[in-house]
């Protein structure tokens, strides 16, 4: 192979980015059956594949390449499936540049392997040959269990558990099941249809799901219990931060929860054949780095915002987004203010939005994170026209659980405290896992965290 | 889906939806909402509960038709389904013993205030209720009402029943009726609820409204039905919906109630309940 191709990497196809601001269309487009070859074929298939140490859940990533560049892509989904349950899911939003592919070895001279592309092109391969093998169901063992929220923890869970013999069920507060899958990442991003398909997968296996009931409302955890042998929360992380700043409750000031789950779950986008109304603000200013941040400011585009800014207070080096999400909202248009720190909100007379006082930050020394401390640049107050502002800068659990089970511990911003390699709370019969013990975390920290508990349930119920 | 067991008109402009939630009927409680959507494409509309039956796994909501999606809800019939009827949500009214008891309600607020009575008055209160409404015809409820309270007063704007006026005249009334209540509840329009708490702030009388915001997920997941309550940002939806109405800040509230506004058509006026917002 010529030295220039083992450096760089087969380019991911994306629509063009004057057409998708304009549509909800999956951006990314995925590799051509060429273009997996071509990539699979870089992969110099390492004695010590560094790349597995990286990825949260430990998939045999030589493996599924190896199976891809032989041509094999059925053993090559099922390679993956060994240890992740949504790679259709994985492949297009884990961030992988720090995860599996900034081990990569290619990496040090050129670019990595695009693995999570590859992972995407096998999950979408299966999709297309549309005969995903269901294992053989397992053999009721007896036991029933009850899953508290149905986003990538929760599946995981209810998919091992399933597998393993239990009547599982899950309880999902809201009326459709897939968690910040469903609610929060914008179908441009990761199409409803594929976490649809996943949750449908899981309930071939005979999973229950309970949708519009709210644990701790509709019913008690300890009430549950009474009906279960075991409990799986995987809550999530719910609770949209504010700053805290004066203005905050103007009208066209939003979380972006809110922001999201009007277009994604109640498809805003599509009012008025959908119900749920939204803005047609002109210029949308969101506050945060993160994916969050960007899934939000990419969405005022598409509703047609002349404007969408991201307003930072570290810089480019720090954004905690996925590289490829801050690249793809750069070229379609989204102005990134970094080093910008909101301060203050302003309104007119009616209480709505029009401008957002800001201040001028330069980095200091590196803070606890280890990355360089923002700190304010003196008398560089200045104002920003906005109609709209969406604040992403984070999210904790919601305490509707914690608040309704005695005993259960949580630490200081409301995570339920668990045993990290079983996911055991404090209270017998109740596991725990993803962003509700983490804080807002990464959908395959999720799952491996799933993954974890259920195999801990198994043990303490057939303890080997 | 949740079976439909029935759903009608009582007064022009409102209905009474009796829908089958068993898991929602064992732990509903005074003072509860729902969340509602009428079809699969539908918003999701917070109502307060009126009404349950454990045994039967029933709940009752009173809605009035103001928009798409009451409109859509105003038109299901017995034996028809709706996807979400989601809850019980929201913290329950406060039932302690505070004594005597005024319980104020106006348009759906007779309906959602009726099991907020009936909780006070089996904790030992005396219970007042004084029921609300633009003209006579647009009462409900007097007869559950004579049942759990000591006393049911009403008043119309019209004087066609009862007082005529408006709740402005609630000091006054109070003082005719020889009325002194340690506590003042009231659910219904948030005009309303706001004329009272301003009425009964130089009283110094506590007095606990049903704050009904704009709402999404009606758990805490949002922020949309963000308000200020004693200078904190609270969420009506897991903090509330009950907060002091001398601690809220009204103009705000009032203020993000409008938002959509100008994107949903709303027959309001029609209804004759200019204040519903
Ligand atoms: C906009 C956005 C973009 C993101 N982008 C990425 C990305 O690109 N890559 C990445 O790896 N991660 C991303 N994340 C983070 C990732 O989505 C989460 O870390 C992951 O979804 C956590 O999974 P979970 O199963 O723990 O919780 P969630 O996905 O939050 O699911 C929890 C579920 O539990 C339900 N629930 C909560 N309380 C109750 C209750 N009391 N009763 C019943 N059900 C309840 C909720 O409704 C929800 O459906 C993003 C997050 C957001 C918000
Ligand atoms: C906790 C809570 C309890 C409630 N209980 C009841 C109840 O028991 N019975 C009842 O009839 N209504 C109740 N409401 C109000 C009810 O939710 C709204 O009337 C309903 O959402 C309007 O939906 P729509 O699509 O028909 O009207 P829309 O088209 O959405 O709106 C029509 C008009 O109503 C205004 N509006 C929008 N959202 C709300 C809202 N959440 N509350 C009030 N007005 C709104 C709009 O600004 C618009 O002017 C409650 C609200 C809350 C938050
Ligand atoms: S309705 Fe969404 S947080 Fe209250």
């Amino acid at each position: 192979m010529a030295g220039e191709t083992r450096k760089s990497r087969q380019p991911m196809p994306k629509q063009e980015p004057y057409e998708r601001v304009r549509n909800f269309d999956e951006v990314a487009l995925g590799y051509t059956e060429e273009q997996a070859l071509a990539e699979a074929g870089r992969c110099l298939d390492c004695k010590k594949p560094l790349c597995r140490d990286g990825c949260p859940v430990g998939i045999d990533i030589p493996g599924f390449i190896r199976c891809i560049a032989g041509g094999d892509f059925g053993s090559g989904i099922k390679v993956i499936k060994e240890t992740n349950a949504l790679p259709a899911v994985c492949g297009r939003v884990c961030p992988q540049e720090e995860q599996c592919e900034i081990k990569c070895v290619l990496g040090k001279k050129g670019e990595p392997v695009a693995i999570g592309r590859l992972e995407r092109f096998l999950a979408d391969y299966e999709a297309a040959e549309g005969k995903a093998e269901s294992p053989a169901l397992a053999v009721s063992n007896g036991r029933k269990i009850a899953i508290v929220g149905s986003g990538p923890a929760g599946i995981t869970v209810a998919n091992d558990m399933a597998l393993l013999g239990y009547d599982v069920t899950i309880f999902e507060a809201l009326h459709a099941a897939g968690g910040v899958l469903t609610y929060g990442i914008p179908e441009f991003r990761l199409p409803k249809a594929i976490v649809q398909r996943e949750v449908e997968y899981v309930q071939s296996l005979g999973v229950k799901l309970l949708l519009d009931f709210i644990v701790g409302k509709t019913r008690t955890i300890e009430s549950i219990q009474e009906e279960f042998d075991g409990i799986f929360v995987g809550a999530g992380a719910g609770l949209p931060w504010f700053m805290g700043i004066p203005g905050e409750n103007l009208n066209g000031v939003y979380s972006a929860n809110e922001y999201l789950t009007r277009c994604n779950l109640m498809k805003g986008f599509r009012f008025p054949a959908h119900d749920t109304p939204m803005k047609q603000p002109s210029r949308v200013l969101v506050f945060g780095g993160g994916n969050v941040a960007m899934d939000a400011a990419r969405t005022a585009l598409r509703l047609g915002a002349a404007e969408s800014h991201i307003v930072y207070r570290r810089s480019r080096e720090e954004l905690p987004a996925r590289a490829e999400e801050a690249e793809n909202a750069e070229e379609e248009g989204v102005i990134f203010d970094y080093l910008t720190l909101p301060v203050r909100l302003i309104g007119n007379e009616q209480g709505w939005l029009t401008e957002v006082e800001c201040l001028k930050m330069e980095l200091g020394e590196p803070d606890a994170s280890g990355r360089r401390k923002p700190v304010e640049i003196k008398d560089s107050s200045f104002l920003m026209k906005a109609d709209a502002v969406i604040v992403a800068i984070g999210n904790s659990p919601n305490p509707l659980i914690p608040m309704t089970t005695p005993g259960l511990k949580v630490g200081k911003k409301g995570n339920i405290e668990v045993d990290e390699e079983t996911g055991k709370t404090s209270r017998d019969g109740i596991w725990a896992g993803g962003d509700v013990v983490t804080g807002a975390a990464t959908v395959i920290s999720a799952m491996g965290a799933g993954r974890k508990a259920a195999k801990a349930m198994n043990e303490t119920f057939f303890p080997k | 889906m949740y079976k439909v067991v029935e759903r009608r008109m009582i007064v022009p402009n409102l209905h009474e939806l009796v829908v089958e939630a068993p898991a929602v009927a064992r732990s509903v409680q005074p003072g509860n909402f729902v969340i509602v959507r009428a079809d699969e494409n539908g918003e999701r509309v917070p109502l307060s509960v009126a009404d349950w039956d454990r045994e039967a796994g029933t709940v009752t909501v009173i809605f009035m038709q103001v928009g798409a999606s009451t409109a859509k809800l105003a038109r299901l019939k017995a034996g028809g389904s709706i996807p979400t009827f989601a809850g019980p949500l929201g913290q329950e009214t406060e039932i302690g013993a505070f004594g005597t008891v005024l319980c104020i309600g106006g348009c759906y607020g007779i309906g959602s205030v009726y099991p907020v009575a009936r909780a006070l008055k089996e904790k030992g209160n005396t219970v007042f209720a004084l029921l609300e409404a633009r003209s006579n015809f647009l009462l409900y409820w007097q007869d559950r009402f004579k049942e759990v309270a000591d006393r049911v007063i009403e008043i119309t704007r019209d004087g066609t029943k009862g007082y005529k006026g408006h709740l402005t005249r609630l000091s006054e009334i109070l003082t005719l009726e020889g009325i002194k209540p340690d506590r003042i509840v009231v659910n219904g329009c948030t005009f309303q609820m706001m004329k009272v708490s301003e009425a009964t702030r130089p009283m110094g009388i506590k007095t606990m409204v049903n704050m009904n915001p704009i709402m999404i997920d009606g758990t805490g997941m949002c922020g949309v039905c963000r308000l200020t309550v004693a200078g904190a940002t609270k969420f009506a939806c897991v903090d509330g919906p009950d907060f002091d109405g001398h601690e809220v800040d009204w103009k705000e509230f009032l203020n993000r109630r409008r938002t959509y506004n100008p994107e949903e058509v709303h027959p309001l006026r029609k209804s004759g309940c200019a204040s519903h917002f």
